[in-house]
């Protein structure tokens, strides 16, 4: 960090502006001040908790209903600031303020479930209303409280924006019990959360109490959105429970481990943010938090290795070369086949002019020499001999001539059970045979082995523009495998 | 109080409008231990009746198709069944009981795009649901349940797709994963919604294989099926719904172009499509 603050001109301006940065982010770093350590614990727990129940919730669809819940939390912090003043006191006794966010979100709730139930209106339009009356409703109450002129009020905006600074050794051990509350919760129901989020239907079908289940990931969201208020604000309290799940998404395939890296980003992003935000004490610690967590989404975004950009453009990119691949191995075999045909098993390598190849696909010949330069390093061919004359080698010709066979096996299929024309069948088997797993290419052959006895090796069901080449010694290719 | 918007439209409070038999003045005899039994059952989508006093009885033992055009409510009466729907009136008994107290007996299988099959978990994890109920509250999926799982995966030949993402499955493989998971579960009567609906013709050849083993153990299995092509060489005894039941019976008695008429309405394509059906001879492909 002091490095990047030292680089970035903007930043150290702004930093130098209010303090000298790099020495407070050391100070932060190392944990040296108590509130410091404080903070660190609150929100690193908090992240925590949100990172576990946000999974769920995320899987159930609940992202936009937390939404509205923390936005619903504001008229019942306006409120019971009102009332607690009015009682006599300052008005920012945080109990009490909880109390009446947490109020106030369930009245949120209620009120979306009885629009629901008792009108036409669909489900994102309840929440739409609920979500901006209610924070509609809260802005309101807070200007009343300005207009009170107890000067005050200040209080509330921190609980719009967040303010990690402001945070007190109990309130950092309320976030630690929350967070052990959820783990535990979490732990115990583990299998039967998993039910609810991935099946419902079937899940009360077998007598689970779905909706005791569903309520229960509410409530325990609702803990965290109102714990969390203070920390990120009430604004964004909803990217805690949302982003970490999201960004985990990507690195997984399997509910637990998705759980346990939704939870350590969460962690992770709190923390991070946190930090920053103390060290640039006028930006609004909600913001930062985001932002953070936001960057840790991106990454996963961009690297994760389930659904990743990254990983996707790679698998592309694979396929792209396995497909060249194979179609310079069927165009080698093709032109190396003997006609009248395609005697089963008896094929020799023989030389294949550049020219010939080129005429085989439309590949341009500056595509097809790379191709060949690669096929020669994984062994299948040898060449160029003087006369630019290329020959499969043997094990060369064994991989092509599996690729040849999944080919045929395809487009004797097609034939056979597609109604395609045996004169279009080439191009259509040759979008699919690339992603023929072995399973499937045994069942072809197995559905097939009925009508075509020969089909050891099946001849190419249309014409091959081949010269005639040299019967030669018969070649064992039965057992070997598809190149990949 | 569920937030469950599809389940919160089916209101029970506007049904009174209703004409409502009792059951005692329809007069209708039910068999007390046959598997599934729907007396008189009505069900309404807002003011709309979808079911409207659907009784029969279920023989045990056989491959029933559940027929109908769409709309028919077809999937409503396996929901109802399994009270994912409330009945405005009527009620349903699995072996002469309360399906509460017979939900052990019963395994229902949804439609397959009813759940999103991009979830993070393996085939095994979604067989091994089938065995939640026996495992309990609190306790994980243990290696017992695993092998059940794995041995019913074997059953819908899919033992070697135990550890993919279920994202990568094809329709019917999915498909195949439901019956499983059922299959995990045991139960004497299986309610399938739709099992056949885009599947391959590998997998369809499975799904059949599957009905055929569970008639041969003595399972009762109601299948919800729409290709009226292959009626009569999939199922004993059919059951012809549109609103209420139309026909009810043993397949060669009841599937008739008469009753597809009085099912179908002025469907005249589907008419023809079932005359043809009709026009060829038992068992032909």
């Amino acid at each position: 960090m002091t490095v990047l603050t030292g680089k970035l001109g903007l930043w150290s301006c702004l930093a130098a502006a209010q303090e000298p940065a790099p020495a407070a982010f050391w100070r932060i770093l190392m944990l040296r001040d108590h509130n410091t350590r404080v903070v660190a614990l609150g929100v690193g727990c908090l992240g925590l908790a949100a990172g576990m129940i946000g999974c769920f919730l995320l899987l159930r669809r609940r992202a936009l209903l937390a939404d509205a819940l923390s936005h619903a939390t504001l008229p019942g912090l306006g409120l019971a600031f009102i009332l607690l003043a009015g009682l006599g006191g300052t008005g920012k006794w945080l109990p009490g303020l909880l109390a009446g966010a947490a109020v106030s979100a369930g009245l949120g709730i209620l009120c979306i479930l009885a629009i629901l139930r008792l009108t036409r209106i669909q489900e994102d339009a309840a929440l739409g209303v609920v979500l901006s009356v209610f924070f509609g409703l809260g802005i309101a109450l807070a200007g009343l409280i300005q207009n009170l002129g107890r000067g005050q009020a200040a209080g509330l905006t921190s609980f719009i924006y967040g303010k990690t600074a402001s945070m007190l050794l109990s309130d950092a051990l309320a976030m630690a019990a929350v967070a052990g509350l959820t783990g535990a919760i979490c732990a115990a129901l583990f299998k039967e959360f998993m039910l609810v989020c991935f099946d419902p239907g079937y899940a009360r079908s077998r007598g689970w109490p779905v909706l005791a289940l569903d309520l229960l990931m509410m409530v325990l969201a609702s803990v965290v959105i109102v714990i969390g208020l203070q920390a990120v604000g009430l604004v964004l309290v909803v990217a805690l429970l949302i982003i970490p799940p999201a960004a985990a998404r990507f690195w997984t395939q399997r509910l637990p481990v998705m759980f346990a890296i939704s939870a350590g980003l969460g962690a992770w992003g709190c923390l991070v943010g946190a930090g920053l935000s103390a060290a640039l004490p006028r930006w609004p610690s909600g913001g930062i938090i985001v932002v953070v967590s936001g960057g840790l989404f991106a990454i996963s975004l961009l690297l994760g290795p389930a659904g990743g950009l990254l990983a996707r453009a790679m698998a592309r990119r694979r396929l792209g070369r396995k497909v060249a691949r194979q179609h310079l191995l069927r165009a080698l075999y093709e032109l190396t086949e003997t006609p009248p045909a395609m005697q089963p098993d008896k094929a020799r390598p023989k030389p294949i002019r550049f020219e010939q190849l080129l005429g085989a696909r439309s590949w341009s010949p500056a595509r097809l020499r790379r191709l060949l330069a690669t096929a020669r390093r994984a062994g299948w061919v040898e060449g160029p001999d003087s006369d630019d004359r290329w020959t499969l080698t043997v094990g060369g010709l064994q991989a092509a001539w599996q690729v040849t066979r999944n080919h045929r096996l395809w487009e004797l299929y097609l034939i056979a059970h597609a109604d395609i024309a045996p004169s279009h069948v080439d191009r259509d088997a040759d979008q699919v045979e690339h992603v023929l797993e072995p399973e499937l290419i045994a069942r072809l052959e197995s559905e097939l082995s009925v009508r075509y006895p020969e089909l050891a090796r099946p001849p190419s069901p249309h014409a091959l523009q081949v010269e005639p080449a040299d019967a030669g010694d018969p070649i064992e290719t039965r057992t070997c495998k598809t190149p990949t | 109080m569920e937030y469950e918007p599809s389940s919160d439209q089916f209101r029970t409070a506007e049904l009174g409008r209703f004409p409502v038999r009792h059951p005692a003045a329809t007069g209708a005899e039910h068999p007390p231990q046959s598997p599934l039994s729907v007396h008189d059952l009505t069900v309404a989508y807002h003011r709309k009746p979808v079911l409207w006093d659907v009784d029969f009885d279920l023989p045990e033992g056989k491959l029933v198709g559940l027929i109908g055009p769409n709309g028919a409510g077809k999937s409503t009466l396996l929901k109802a069944i399994v009270g994912l729907i409330p009945a405005a009136s009527g009620r349903v008994t699995i072996y002469g009981k309360p399906y509460r107290q017979q939900r052990h007996l019963v395994a229902y299988v949804p439609q397959r795009e009813s759940v999103d099959w991009e979830f993070p978990v393996s085939v095994l994890d979604v067989v091994a649901m089938g065995c939640y109920g026996r495992i309990g509250w609190f306790k994980p999926v243990r290696r017992v349940h695993k092998q059940a799982a794995r041995a019913a995966l074997e059953q819908v030949g899919m033992q070697e797709l135990a550890g993919r993402q279920i994202s990568q499955l094809s329709g019917g493989q999915q498909q195949r994963v439901f019956l499983a998971r059922a299959l995990a579960q045991g139960a004497r009567l299986y309610l399938m919604d739709e099992p056949f609906a885009g599947v391959d013709a590998a997998s369809e050849k499975a799904i059949v294989e599957i009905l055929h083993m569970l008639r041969r153990s003595g399972e009762t299995v109601l299948v919800v099926h729409h290709d009226l092509q292959t009626v009569r060489e999939y199922f004993d005894y059919v059951l012809l719904l549109n609103m209420r039941v139309v026909a009810q019976g043993a397949t060669e008695a009841v599937f008739t172009v008469e009753n597809l008429r009085k099912t179908y309405g002025g469907r005249l394509t589907l008419l023809e499509e079932a005359a043809q059906a009709m026009s060829r001879p038992e068992g032909a492909t």
